[in-house]
């Protein structure tokens, strides 16, 4: 094919794919629900210094667990930090963490994927460690990574990126393998099309809508196990504010001071709703076949 | 199917010992030096040498993972840095609260799940359907120690009808052992359920579409035999398969679930030995939570042999 049609292919496309987004939000009301909470969580979190907040390590002695009021929207701690302030500059924990787990499992699954597709004695090795990584559970495998290394942001996100990316490559694998087969492929190869270019005009791009999916989940399933791994003292540093952690430091207050527990928890569970819905909503939109069973 | 049968067995050997590997692995790479820890702050450098070759400490990475494999084959996981105790003593002495929270969750999840997702699949785009799928997508984003702390707050705190925090054994007596297993179960199960009950709705879709269920329809069988005796038997496969998949969720929320109850079980062992930097009982949990968690998945594929006689492989 010569670049002028695929220039007015690019032209054409424009108009068409954001008539599909519209389809797909009024297909899935949902998924404009999720989208809505996910871009004010994002605003929350960029926007954290301008939102009425303080200094989330500011320590007050003198106003130690204050009950929510006018003044304190969410409450003390007990060192006489701002609940407030604290949630809401724990956004970008967990969207943070959320987000690159997804980038980077997803990344390097695809690689990994790829080449056991297309290599047998790479698959044979590279697929039995996949199965035997697949074998310990993800937190506690994210839990004994953690436990190696000291605390900060970017050992949780290396501690949650590697148990999820054997799934990932089980998928492409997966995907590759079925597409190996297809005459179109078949077809492309026969006409002396080289390995790169079958890869990147035939292969990858089909490989685009369960990846974007199975990010999402990944995306949810991460913001989860950071909080997770906080919650026990495995996760970010005490002094950066994340919804695990802050849930961790109110646990043994839980009785007198419930509300340090509470409104990261009703953040936590928001965010991880909203990033479902639109992962339900993926998957609906652009797998039909497995829309129908789930 | 004997065959089947040992060569499932067989494929189990490989996945075991990567896992090993990885364990073993986390102890190799794992910060700071056991034998100092172990020899205390007076040490002189010629005793911290003598416990290395002791301990075998000074041995290449092959040799070590060998002799390690071989003490676990023996029972043998190591000694707890921090409690001097063998990790086995440990695990053993911990053991009975995760079983016990870990079987009542997953008969109770399992056993409310399957119905709803069957009842979900039979009035497909009703208010049963949406609310059932409701519930599970709940149970997905809401984290188990988030639901448990509002399950204390409510059934705990405000009504009091339940104890916060803590374990008692079978021992004295079921209501007792029982009272404190609610909640925990509770929080723990609610993700696991959402999961049966989604796939068993997919599955049990799939198998209400086929010819055979229109068939038993028109011969006039009650919806009850049809669901039952026909269509669930048939949609079994997945539904195992994810209750045996789904392990791995309990797993890791019996470390959460364990700590916000106050539950001394290997969840909470876990918890500690990684506040205590302790490796042995870190690498000797992940270990035997892993194994059992290939055991169950191994008991699954052999079920497939009952529940669908066209499995022979």
């Amino acid at each position: 094919m010569t670049a002028a049609p695929i220039g007015f292919e690019a032209e054409r496309a424009a108009p068409r794919e954001r008539g599909a987004v519209r389809d797909l939000l009024r297909r899935h009301p949902t998924v404009a629900i999720g989208i809505a909470i996910l871009a004010l969580m994002l605003l929350m979190a960029v926007f954290a210094p301008y939102l009425g907040t303080v200094d989330p390590q500011a320590l007050s002695p003198v106003r130690r667990l204050r009950f929510p009021s006018w003044v304190y929207w969410f409450g003390t701690d007990s060192l006489g930090r701002d609940v407030y302030s604290r949630v809401v500059y724990g956004a970008r924990i967990s969207l943070w963490v959320g987000f690159c787990v997804a980038l980077f499992s997803t990344s390097i699954g695809l690689v990994i994927g790829l080449v056991a597709g297309f290599s047998r004695p790479v698959d044979a090795i590279v697929m039995r460690i996949m199965d035997g990584l697949m074998s310990i559970p993800p937190v506690l495998l994210a839990i004994a990574l953690m436990a190696l290394t000291r605390a900060s942001t970017t050992n949780v996100i290396i501690s949650i990126t590697v148990p999820q990316i054997p799934q990932v490559t089980r998928l492409v694998r997966g995907v590759v393998l079925t597409l190996r087969e297809q005459p179109f492929v078949e077809a492309a190869v026969a006409v002396g099309t080289g390995f790169f270019k079958t890869l990147r005009r035939h292969i990858l791009p089909n490989t685009v809508a369960p990846l974007l999916v199975q990010g999402t989940y990944i995306c949810a399933s991460a913001m989860i196990t950071e909080a997770i791994l906080s919650f026990i003292g495995a996760g970010t540093p005490p002094n950066v504010p994340s919804w695990g952690n802050i849930m961790a430091e109110g646990r043994s207050l839980f009785q007198v001071a419930y509300y340090i527990v509470l409104f990261p928890a009703v953040f936590l569970s928001v965010t991880v709703l909203a990033v479902n819905l639109v992962g339900d909503g993926l998957r609906d939109a652009l797998d039909p076949r497995l829309a129908r069973r789930m | 199917m004997f065959s089947y049968i040992v060569r499932r067995l067989i494929a189990t050997v490989p996945v075991m010992a990567i896992v090993a590997a990885v364990v073993f692995s986390l102890l190799y790479f794992a910060p700071g030096d056991p034998a100092a820890i172990i020899a205390g702050d007076m040490a002189t450098a010629e005793d911290i040498a003598r416990i290395h070759h002791q301990l075998g400490l000074d041995e290449p990475f092959l040799l070590r993972f060998g002799h390690w494999i071989w003490g676990v084959l023996h029972g043998d996981l190591g000694i707890s840095i921090f409690t001097g105790l063998p990790v086995l003593q440990l695990i053993g002495q911990r053991v009975e609260p995760t079983v016990a929270l870990t079987l009542t969750t997953l008969i109770v999840s399992v056993s409310l799940a399957i119905p709803m997702g069957v009842l979900a699949a039979w009035r497909v785009g009703t208010w049963i359907d949406r609310t059932v799928m409701g519930i599970a997508v709940l149970g997905f984003s809401v984290p188990s120690f988030v639901l448990a702390y509002i399950l204390i707050l409510v059934f705990s705190v405000a009504l009091d009808w339940l104890p916060v925090q803590g374990y008692t054994s079978f021992t004295a007596g079921f209501w007792p052992f029982a009272q404190h297993l609610i909640l925990p179960s509770a929080a723990l199960g609610l993700i696991y359920a959402a999961l049966i009950a989604r796939i068993t709705r997919a599955s049990m879709l799939d198998v209400l579409s086929q010819d055979y269920i229109r068939t038993a329809h028109a011969k006039g069988l009650s919806s009850q035999n049809v669901l039952i005796g026909h269509a669930l038997k048939n949609a079994a496969v997945p539904i195992v398969t994810i209750i045996g998949i789904g392990i791995a969720l309990l797993i890791g929320g019996v470390i959460v679930t364990e700590t916000v109850f106050a539950i001394p079980g290997i969840g909470r062992l876990t918890v500690d030995a990684i506040s205590r930097r302790d490796y042995p009982t870190i690498q000797g949990v992940t270990l035997l939570l892993s194994a059992a968690y290939v055991i169950v998945n191994l008991l699954v594929d052999l079920s497939y042999t009952v529940l669908d006689p066209r499995v022979r492989f």
